[in-house]
């Protein structure tokens, strides 16, 4: 058993960043994730582990730390929150482009423009569909708990390595802000110079002795040359989407009805299929943990399986609906329900709207 | 009188200079006249020289040397336009043993980046910046520069560079001096081999303080020519450089040994 603590999400996030051998953070304070750099500040890292953690003059400068850092095989991350997380789209897509490991956190918070600073999943778009220019995608894990937003750390990084592509954890203003028990893993070193060179012969942290220089770029002039980098792009997506995806299903086996929920709308939506089910109601809850790529096998296995409505829950206006249209391809019904400007649904509310949509069955 | 062809002058005993291995065998994109070749390969001598091709990593911009990283034989990103001296932080941060610089012309440097060249210099990153200020924007076909000067044509300034309009040119080397994170900071020319060897010495100065770990960043400003963007063959760019650009964007140290130079 490792180690028990209280703590808020956005703090464990941060001590996972420091046991999970993370090189480099680079960030810009923004509510509600500002306590991921106090965290970091406090717990003076780089006596610890030897971790570099820079407040940077923005969130424009911040991922491009990240390109910088993760261009040279270091395990580098930042976290945000969602105006911030705005800015950084450029730089996304050349990291995407780049194909640069790096692990990027959102701590949503309700939109659009300056919104507000309470929970919400809005930027889900911006997230899964690629908010930058540019084919490209990153691998995007919600995580539930606080449990979870230590866990991700070292899992993002994992994905990141594993595939060369930018990974996101996408959290939201009450999983940062709560506070749970949290069993933190033991400590991982931090990879040594030597190991990053051996492991990552693409890493531009000088010139091998009797090798060829490294590039890390996102351009190519030559049209050709370019449509053969994103047909190795889409490859690789297409591989993510074959092995990556990640979810948790709750009462399924007899379920009539399915609620699809992430993130802290499925800790709600947890609580509400109880109640359903205490009124007769079958109701079961599939919780996507990776938003990209999408559960859509999983989704289309409950169809098949005679599932007679699928009822999206979020904290934003229906932008995972389309997703689970898609999985559903028009054999049955996809409602949604949901409350979004940093509102949180209640387990009631969202059985009440359960009712009303799926009523005259 | 025989004549004397290539090949005889070519031999071992009349080689006085080759070309550093730090620079490719690509044939550069630049026009023919344009400065960034000669700045490219002093910078490549300078790393050569101080034996540090296998700890280099070099940045380069958005603009005309967006393809530095095709030209420098050393490890290189390309980052983002404005955005290399983040990225340069980063890396040195994380490797503080290795050499880290960045190539930036004045667009990228003195406009888009702005924000990220102040910060870097005032944190005092231990990083070589080399700006190319050649008062235009090259890439895009010649618009605009923050540095281009007051009076001067440009595609975006058709009737000339009017300051109640467009603003005055940007003295951001003289800025970024001003900030106690710079340690080093000077401006210079690479238009004839006087001026490129006094600008060699610069860069060889700057990258010698990242190399002995003094703490502060070191900004070398190369004025430059862009005889394309100023319409101008390269033998006039040269010619206007020095009487137009030089009277305002003045030669020499601005700051040595973090003491700034009194003019």
């Amino acid at each position: 058993m490792g180690e028990l603590r209280l703590m808020k999400g956005n703090e464990a996030l941060a001590e996972a960043a420091i046991r999970a051998g993370v090189d480099g953070y680079f960030g810009y304070p923004i509510t509600p994730q500002s306590e991921v750099i106090e965290y970091l500040t406090s717990e003076k890292p780089h006596e610890r582990t030897g971790m570099v953690v820079l407040q940077a003059e923005s969130e424009v400068a911040s991922i491009n730390m990240l390109y910088g850092g993760g261009a040279t095989g270091k395990k580098v991350m930042t976290s945000s929150s969602s105006p911030g997380i705005s800015l950084m789209q450029e730089g996304l897509s050349y990291i995407a482009g780049a194909e640069i490991p790096c692990v990027v956190v959102n701590v949503v918070r309700g939109g659009p423009g300056l919104g507000d600073i309470q929970p919400s999943q809005s930027d889900y778009f911006q997230a899964v569909k690629g908010g930058g220019h540019g084919d490209y995608r990153l691998i995007v894990l919600a995580p539930s708990s606080v449990q979870e937003m230590s866990d991700f750390v070292p899992l993002a990084f994992d994905l990141a390595f594993k595939y060369r592509n930018p990974a996101m954890i996408m959290s939201d203003g009450l999983i940062g802000q709560m506070m749970e028990k949290v069993e933190l893993f033991d400590p991982m070193p931090r990879m040594t110079d030597k190991e990053i060179e051996e492991k990552f012969p693409w890493a531009t942290n000088g010139k091998p002795v009797g090798k060829e220089r490294r590039i890390i770029t996102s351009l190519d002039l030559d049209p050709a040359r370019l449509e053969v980098h994103n047909h190795h792009l889409q490859k690789k997506y297409r591989e993510i989407e074959e092995n990556e995806v990640r979810y948790e299903m709750f009462d399924c086996d007899d379920a009539e009805y399915i609620i699809v929920a992430y993130g802290s709308s499925a800790r709600v939506c947890q609580k509400s299929i109880q109640l359903a089910r205490e009124e007769g109601i079958k109701v079961g809850l599939i919780r996507p943990i990776t938003l990209w790529p999408f559960p859509k096998k999983q989704i289309n296995e409950l169809v098949e399986k005679g599932v007679k409505g699928f009822l999206s829950v979020e904290m934003s206006a229906g932008q995972m609906v389309e997703d689970i249209q898609l999985a559903v391809n028009g054999r049955t019904r996809v409602e949604y329900f949901g409350r979004y400007g940093g509102m949180i649904p209640s387990p009631e509310e969202v059985v009440e709207a359960f009712k009303n949509k799926f009523q005259e069955d | 009188m025989a004549e004397i062809t290539v090949q005889e002058i070519i031999k071992p005993e009349n080689l006085v200079y080759k070309k550093t291995p730090l620079m490719t065998d690509k044939a550069l994109s630049y026009c023919p006249g344009c400065g960034h070749g000669t700045a490219h390969r002093l910078i490549m001598e300078v790393i050569e020289e101080m034996g540090k091709e296998n700890d280099t990593i070099g940045v380069a911009p958005v603009g005309c040397s967006v393809l530095a990283y095709e030209f420098m034989n050393v490890d290189m990103q390309e980052a983002a336009h404005g955005r290399a001296p983040a990225v340069a932080t980063a890396i040195k941060r994380l490797w503080p043993d290795k050499v880290v610089f960045t190539y930036q012309g004045d667009g990228d440097l003195a406009a888009i980046g702005t924000g990220e060249t102040i910060h870097a210099c005032n944190r005092g990153e231990q990083i070589v910046i080399v700006f190319i200020n050649n008062g235009i924007y090259g890439m895009t076909g010649g618009q605009m520069a923050p540095t281009t000067l007051v009076g001067m044509k440009t595609s975006t300034t058709p009737f000339g560079r009017d300051v109640s309009l467009m603003g005055n040119p940007l003295k951001i080397t003289e800025l970024i001096a001003q900030l106690p994170g710079t340690y080093y900071v000077t401006r210079q020319a690479v238009h004839t081999p006087s001026a490129a060897r006094k600008a060699k010495r610069a860069i060889k100065k700057a990258f010698e303080n990242q190399v002995n770990k003094i703490p502060g960043l070191s900004f070398v400003e190369i004025v430059s020519n862009c005889n394309s963007g100023w319409k101008m063959t390269p033998v006039d760019s040269n010619n206007w450089m020095e009487e137009n650009m030089f009277p305002f964007y003045q030669l020499g140290d601005i700051k040595v040994d973090g003491k700034l130079i009194e003019k």
